[in-house]
């Protein structure tokens, strides 16, 4: 199986504050991987190094090896890590003063892109991956993606990531804002995308983890305790800290 | 009932503050009509065809206008908000996306004060600036004092409105690999209109009744002048000089010359925000 992510040894700090104790994972390529563990644990500290938005905070630092596709992620411009590992956040993030179209055609038009003709295709191809565009198809410029229902906001955000074409995606609590409905079209969406790229997923829920992810890691205070099969996780785990928390002993 | 007795203390004390708050917000509304209305009643029967197109008449002669005046603080405001806006607008952006440092806070610090400076004070700034180098009175050193005056009321308004912005707009422009000035300057930035777009008309209505400041800059003119290098009339200027001679012809100028300086400042604060609103809805709705 291909790794798409291989993070070595990797540290982060919020101040002078340890967040992340040297990690060391293989993502495998075009599977969804979920990262559990209680609040507080570190893994979204751990996904937003992956993309190189933990340093976005000025507190922040982070120091290790994270490849994507083979290519030092730290030795390359943080703008072109994001485009190639791309992000969707907790709470739906649409631009406030941009129409559906805008809000997908964001990440192509303000790196540069100009062709009308590529713009038109990228959106309804991305918002069709997202499973939005039968929704939205006759309002695309007339509508604001603020003006989108929760549910619909988070797909957007997934059609807008998308959009940049991503080898990767990294989804923060993706569903945790929503209800159980819009909940459900996001794990189906997961399981389309992942035939043609790499989730790393963030998520408290542990039946959200074992639905949608091949593999699962468990962090606990920053460090990753376990990471295996989500099945041998959920059902055989190795460590005794990773059984207490799956069988809901704390956490 | 001891449960009746404070449900009608709370109704009443509820009664109380909603009046209390509308009264005083009868107050705030009224003093503005007050002051409206007094000028209509004074102005408006001056504010004639003549009064738009003529320039100032000789003492002793009736009629005359102040529309050299109008043209002139036109120009002057014009040349003012060309200047400050977009240092204000900039420094703003600095504050906000940058500023989280010591020259930061000196620069939220200095513009605090240059916000107090007394408007004296900076038209005799701009006087040694402009005036003196040049060795003539101009608009261009009138709009210079006040875009002085300008910046810091927009600097500050924009770093407040830029800070509003929630920080998952950032993130997400981050997240899609768009770099941070691109993020400002068409995420952020535009997130933020509204409220900027405020701070600038609050900073061009309060410049636009300075008299202080113009007194040695553009210094007044009683005769067309269409050169921004050039001494010129401003609507403050003139109806100060009229309003402290003795004649009542000349007073009645000045009413009327208020009331035009005040409906300039209305009409364009309402253009403004007219043409900008309609951008808003094409753009959000």
């Amino acid at each position: 199986m291909a790794t798409a992510i291989e993070v070595r040894d990797l540290k982060a700090w919020f101040g002078k504050t340890e967040a992340l104790h040297g990690i060391n994972m293989s993502v495998a390529a075009k599977h969804a991987t979920a990262v559990i563990g209680p609040s507080g644990c570190g893994k979204s500290t751990f996904i937003r190094c992956l993309n190189r938005m933990h340093e976005t905070n000025p507190e922040a630092k982070a120091e290790g090896k994270v490849k994507v596709g083979g290519m030092d992620i730290y030795e390359m411009p943080a703008v072109d890590v994001r485009r190639r590992v791309g992000m969707v956040f907790q709470k739906p993030n649409p631009f406030p003063t941009m129409t559906i179209y805008e809000n997908v055609a964001a990440g192509l038009k303000l790196n540069g892109t100009r062709n009308h003709r590529t713009l038109d295709e990228v959106v309804e191809h991305s918002l069709q991956q997202a499973a939005l565009w039968d929704e939205v198809k006759d309002v695309l410029k007339k509508k604001s993606g603020a003006s989108l229902s929760g549910g619909q906001q988070q797909r957007l955000c997934i059609a807008r990531a998308l959009a940049v074409s991503p080898e990767v995606m990294l989804m923060d609590e993706p569903a945790s804002a929503l209800d159980p409905i819009s909940t459900a079209k996001i794990e189906d969406l997961i399981f389309e995308l992942k035939q043609k790229l790499t989730i790393v997923i963030v998520t408290h829920n542990m039946q959200q983890a074992s639905r949608v992810a091949e593999f699962t890691g468990f962090f606990l205070m920053g460090n990753l305790i376990e990471f295996d099969k989500t099945e041998h996780i959920f059902t055989n785990p190795s460590d005794k800290r990773t059984e207490d928390y799956i069988t809901g002993r704390f956490g | 009932m001891p449960k009746r007795q404070i449900s009608l203390r709370r109704q009443m004390t509820d009664y109380f503050f909603t009046g209390l708050a509308a009264s005083l917000s009868v107050i705030v509304v009224s003093a503005l009509i007050a002051i409206f209305a007094y000028l209509v009643l004074k102005g408006a029967g001056s504010l004639n065809l003549s009064f738009l197109t003529q320039t100032p008449k000789p003492v002793g002669e009736t009629g005359g206008g102040m529309a050299n005046a109008l043209l002139g603080s036109v120009m002057i405001l014009g040349i003012a908000s060309l200047f400050g806006v977009p240092i204000g607008i900039g420094a703003g952006i600095y504050l906000a996306e940058y500023g989280r440092n010591r020259l930061g806070k000196l620069v939220r610090f200095t513009s605090d004060v240059l916000n107090g400076v007394p408007s004296i004070v900076i038209g005799l700034v701009a006087y040694g600036l402009v005036v003196i180098p040049q060795r003539h009175f101009s608009a261009f050193a009138g709009g210079v004092a006040l875009a002085i005056m300008m910046v810091p009321t927009v600097a500050r308004t924009a770093e407040e409105m830029l800070l509003l912005v929630p920080h998952a707009v950032r993130e997400a422009a981050f997240g899609l690999g768009i770099p941070q000035w691109r993020t400002t300057l068409s995420i952020t930035l535009p997130t933020a209109r509204a409220g900027i777009i405020t701070g600038v008309m609050l900073a061009f209505a309060r410049v636009a009744g300075e008299t202080a400041p113009l007194m040695f800059t553009a210094f007044g003119n009683q005769f067309w002048s269409f050169s921004a290098n050039q001494p010129i009339a401003a609507l403050p200027l003139q109806i100060f000089t009229y309003a402290i001679t003795p004649y009542d012809d000349w007073h009645r100028q000045a009413w009327a010359g208020a009331l035009m300086l005040v409906m300039l400042i209305v009409g364009t604060t309402t253009l403004v925000r007219f043409v900008f609103m309609r951008r808003m809805l094409r753009g959000t709705s």
